[in-house]
């Protein structure tokens, strides 16, 4: 990788610098929550529901309290007393939104195969494992309500005091009229149904919590695996009922978390209440098997799209209705995962009618949430089928109709039907790119030879065109949507005596490198060099402002809130400088970590001097306090909009269905890149989850609503193998909306990954007449495609591509 | 049971529960948490280390089936301050981004040197096929295995030193 800067250059940032966050992480110093011991410490184990549904008619803890180690069992009955309020839901979409009782342990009914009714508490983990098997519930199965139609029908209530399985409607539907008009004088149209399989998340490390209490005082640090040390302690203080000034919580390392950390969960509030109840140490550590029945799942959604377009194929009207699956209980951000997508099923194109419609569903299986993407990959994955099934129609290419209908570069900020202003863009340059890299014209001429020869292996060539929705969020944005906070995120920045920077930031890293990127920030602004500056982060003590890390939120409103803190920061200093350089302070800059006079550069003072001056306060301007630091409580005023185009290649092999990814190539385009290396590692990691969607994950459930696919056997998180190497690319199109001109890219990969790999299956089977496969498209599917659509429709592509 | 064993180059010797895992009994006896345990199908690939110079998942290990070798965790590759060429690897190319499936992986591939100092592409891929990452896609771990190989990272580490 490059050095550092050289003296003579203080642009730290775009420089692709090593990161201070590895030496820990690669000698296994680093410490996660697993690895925090603390003497005395009882051990948390679950008693979970086999069934999907079923009434608690008696548990008996007998049992378990025998069991050698076991220090205390409790029923949710026993525990009601300890809640101050429910698990929290923060985004209620609607007034009328239809919420059921969640507690941290269900004391009548399971709604959900997981959902724990029992806590054993015990000396050891082995112990309390052994107690939580011991224990003796009395089931009275109910039935399960699994499909999403079937939830919408009413039959079967899973929550019979709500009256319905419906959680809430929503629309968006700026000019019906509009709509009905495009789709009564279009020339083609386009009606599709997808399907949005749920997803496991499965970071590789597990969730887990260890609450230590202080035995006098009645204070409590909460260690947790979380990406939302700052929710979380507001979120436990409302339920747990302790005071927020009592709690600090502590994010250690953590090992990833696609959402699924971005959350409050009944585990979380347990060991914080057995806390306080047997005033020891709790801890509780989930086991993989776990994560599958009892952290929340990603999409879950039917889709239907309808496109209206003129002869040309310009599309002038986007029509949607989801189901969308909530699960059985609310989870932080559940209801509001559908609305991260509602304004996207236009995707990057110029279309003036739309019209969106949700009805969110509770149905018997473990809550969704936020899934790296949330609600945004699922939009793109509509759309950009959609479009591929319009240009089958107008009898152009997928890269054609995409180039007829891209929102144009000179239209920015672009005022979206929606409701949306798309801060900056230049769609058709990220296509043109992608298409020379890749090659595109010679791979068409070898996909032609293949299908011409007849070839066992075919070729499938997957477009798609993203963009999304980042930087969460402009805090009167999310009150015009219902949730409950804000957007903002804070950032500290002090020069301390010595010279060296500290920086105190909300953001909550689990993978980032916010410590390499934030330092990168500060060093760039203030002209010092990064590794003068320290990050600290993940800890409600020493960072009190927070709103963490999620939704690719964290550079375009955690790395400008450090922006905007060291600009104050230099205001102070430029004061502090003139008034001992005896200069007028318009005439002050800060030139390469120095304030010099203009025109007389020799007098100059460095910012470490500065920084003395101000800690010694001996001389300072009147009126002015001492010290360096200034903070900011950034709040956007406008989303990020960053955007790409990524080509997939596929090998289909006919005689056994199986797909393999041979090539892929991604030119993305998230404005300002602090730390390229960075950017990236976030796109390649992407992408290959995103490529996951479709081709191997699914978590299948059979109608009585048990897991399939619980373990990492059956549950496939592609290895190395199954994947290969990713050549990215960028385009670079500023965001004007931040200090930074930065946009984000923590979710870009997934959200372009699932539609390219699937439009490339399909490419590949077009010949065979087949026009879509359910995700993910395993061998068995991909065969029986092949075999039904060879039947089905040999007429229209000439049967076979012999 | 007794066991005793060397694990990065220090004897050892405990009574151990024959039922203990040697993932366990590094992490819980030994105090070497820097091996991860990330399932319970040894199915990740997380808890990799090296027995006798050879890559294990040493959550499908019991202790005392260690009794007399030779056990090389993530704590004891770096030579003092100076990382393993693999780990240095690892962080010029950045292989990393959580770190958590990262020790394992680092052994997995330190293993996979020793046996093929000059892997493709396609032998990496292969040869990690044990070791799960949710993080980075591979590309940039592939790449510094690779990277580490052309180093000459192939130095035997964990079999007699
Ligand atoms: S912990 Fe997953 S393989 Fe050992
Ligand atoms: S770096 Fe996070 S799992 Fe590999």
């Amino acid at each position: 990788m490059t050095a550092l800067a050289p003296e003579t250059d203080h642009r730290v940032i775009g420089q692709p610098l090593r990161r201070r966050e590895d030496p820990a992480l690669l000698t296994g110093e680093a410490r996660f929550l697993a690895d925090l011991q603390v003497p005395g410490t009882l051990h948390l184990a679950l008693v979970r529901s086999p069934y999907a549904h079923a009434r608690i008619r008696s548990i008996d803890l007998a049992p378990a309290l025998q069991t050698p180690g076991v220090v205390a069992a409790f029923t949710g009955a026993d525990l009601r007393g300890e809640w101050a309020g429910p698990l929290p839901c923060g985004w209620p979409v609607t007034p009328d939104m239809k919420q059921p009782a969640h507690l941290p342990l269900a004391a009548e009914v399971a709604h959900f195969a997981g959902d724990a009714v029992a806590v054993v508490v015990a000396e050891s983990e082995y112990a309390a494992h052994d107690g939580a098997e011991a224990v003796v519930v009395d089931w009275e199965p109910l039935p399960a309500v699994v499909d999403l139609e079937d939830a919408a029908k009413d039959q079967t209530l899973v929550h019979p005091d709500l009256g319905t399985n419906v959680c809430y409607t929503w629309q968006l539907e700026p000019d019906a009229a509009a709509v009905d008009r495009a789709f009564a004088e279009a020339a083609h149209t386009v009606s599709a149904r997808f399907r949005q399989q749920r997803l496991i998340p499965s970071p590789m490390e597990p969730r887990g919590v260890l609450v230590v209490p202080q035995p006098f005082g009645g204070d409590f640090t909460v260690y947790s695996a979380t990406q939302v040390p700052h929710i979380l302690r507001v979120m436990l203080a409302l339920t747990v009922g302790v005071p927020e000034t009592s709690l600090r919580v502590v994010a250690p390392s953590v090992g990833g978390g696609f959402g699924s950390k971005l959350n409050v969960y009944a585990e979380e509030a347990l060991a914080l209440a057995l806390a306080r109840r047997l005033r020891r140490p709790v801890r509780w550590v989930e086991e993989r098997s776990e994560h599958a029945v009892s952290t929340i799942q990603g999409r879950g959604q039917i889709q239907e799209i309808e496109l209206a377009a003129t002869a040309k194929g310009k599309v002038t009207a986007v029509r949607v209705r989801l189901l969308a699956d909530m699960g059985a209980y609310l989870q932080l951000v559940t209801p509001g995962i559908p609305l991260l997508g509602a304004f996207l099923y236009a995707g990057v194109y110029d279309v003036p009618a739309y019209s969106f419609s949700c009805t969110a569903l509770f149905t018997t299986l473990p809550p969704t949430d936020a899934y790296r993407g949330a609600g945004r990959p699922e939009a793109t994955y509509a759309i950009e089928r959609a479009m591929d099934l319009l240009a089958k129609k107008v009898g152009v290419g997928p890269e054609e109709i995409r180039r007829r209908n891209y929102i144009p570069a000179d239209k920015f900020p672009y005022s979206s039907v929606a409701g949306l202003v798309y801060d900056s863009g230049d769609y058709a340059a990220a296509l043109e790119r992608c298409l020379e890299r890749a090659g595109y014209a010679e791979l068409r001429a070898e996909q032609a030879r293949r299908r011409e020869r007849g070839d066992r292996r075919q070729l499938g060539i997957g477009l798609s065109s993203y963009f999304e929705m980042c930087g969460l969020a402009p805090s009167r944005v999310l009150a015009s949507l219902n949730y409950t906070a804000g957007g903002w995120e804070a950032a500290t920045v002090r020069v301390l005596p010595t010279g060296k920077v500290q920086v105190v930031t909300g953001t909550a890293p689990h993978g980032q490198g916010h410590e390499t990127c934030w330092a990168m920030i500060a060093a760039d602004r203030l002209g010092v060099a990064p590794e003068d500056v320290e990050v600290l982060h993940s800890d409600t003590a020493v960072a009190p402002y927070g709103l963490d890390t999620y939704g690719s939120r964290s550079l375009a409103v955690g790395g400008s809130a450090i922006a905007v803190a060291c600009d104050r920061v230099i205001e102070k200093a430029r004061r502090i400088a003139a008034h001992q350089l005896e200069a007028a302070e318009e005439d002050v800059e800060l030139v390469a970590g120095s304030f010099r006079v203009r025109g007389t550069p020799e007098r100059q003072m460095p910012l470490a001097q500065v920084a003395f001056e101000a800690f010694t306060a001996h001389n300072l301007p009147e009126g002015l306090e001492p010290n360096l630091e200034a903070s900011s409580h950034y709040d956007p005023t406008n989303f990020t909009f960053p955007f790409g185009t990524h080509l997939c290649v596929v090998e289909l092999d006919t005689e056994t269905g199986k797909v393999e990814l041979v090539r892929y190539v991604a030119v993305d385009d998230c404005g300002v890149q602090v730390n390229p290396m960075i950017v990236e590692g976030q796109v390649h990691g992407g992408i290959v989850q995103g490529a996951a969607q479709a081709l191997f994950e699914e978590a299948s459930y059979d109608q009585d609503g048990t897991l399939r696919s619980a373990s990492l056997l059956d549950y496939l998180v592609p290895s190395a193998a199954e994947v290969p190497s990713i050549e990215t690319d960028h385009t670079v199109t500023p965001s004007p909306v931040n200090p930074l001109g930065v946009k984000g890219v923590g979710e870009a990969g997934t959200i372009g990954a699932a539609p390219a790999v699937m439009n490339a299956v399909l490419d590949a089977l077009a010949p065979y007449g087949v026009e879509d496969l359910p995700m993910p498209a395993t061998p068995e599917r991909v065969w029986r495609a092949i075999h039904a659509g060879a039947a089905g429709s040999a007429s229209a592509q000439g049967g076979s591509p012999a | 049971m007794q066991v005793s064993l060397r694990v990065n180059g220090e004897e050892r010797r405990h009574d151990v529960e024959p039922r203990l895992l040697l993932v366990h009994y590094l992490r819980d006896v030994c105090g070497l948490t820097g091996t991860n345990i990330g399932c319970d199908t040894s199915s990740c690939g997380a808890c990799t280390v090296l027995v006798d110079g050879e890559s294990v998942k040493s959550c499908t290990m019991l202790a005392v089936q260690a009794d007399g070798r030779e056990v090389t965790t993530i704590e004891g590759l770096a030579d003092g301050e100076r990382l393993h060429p693999v780990q240095e690897a690892f962080r010029e190319h950045h292989g990393l981004q959580c770190g958590y499936c990262t020790p394992g992986m680092v052994m997995a591939a330190v293993s996979l040197l020793n046996e093929h100092p000059h892997p493709t592409e396609a032998e990496v891929r292969e040869g990690l096929e044990g070791n799960l990452c949710r993080c980075t896609g591979y590309h940039n771990i592939v790449k510094a295995v690779l990277a580490a190989a052309e180093a000459g990272a192939s130095q035997p580490v964990g079999a007699a030193r």
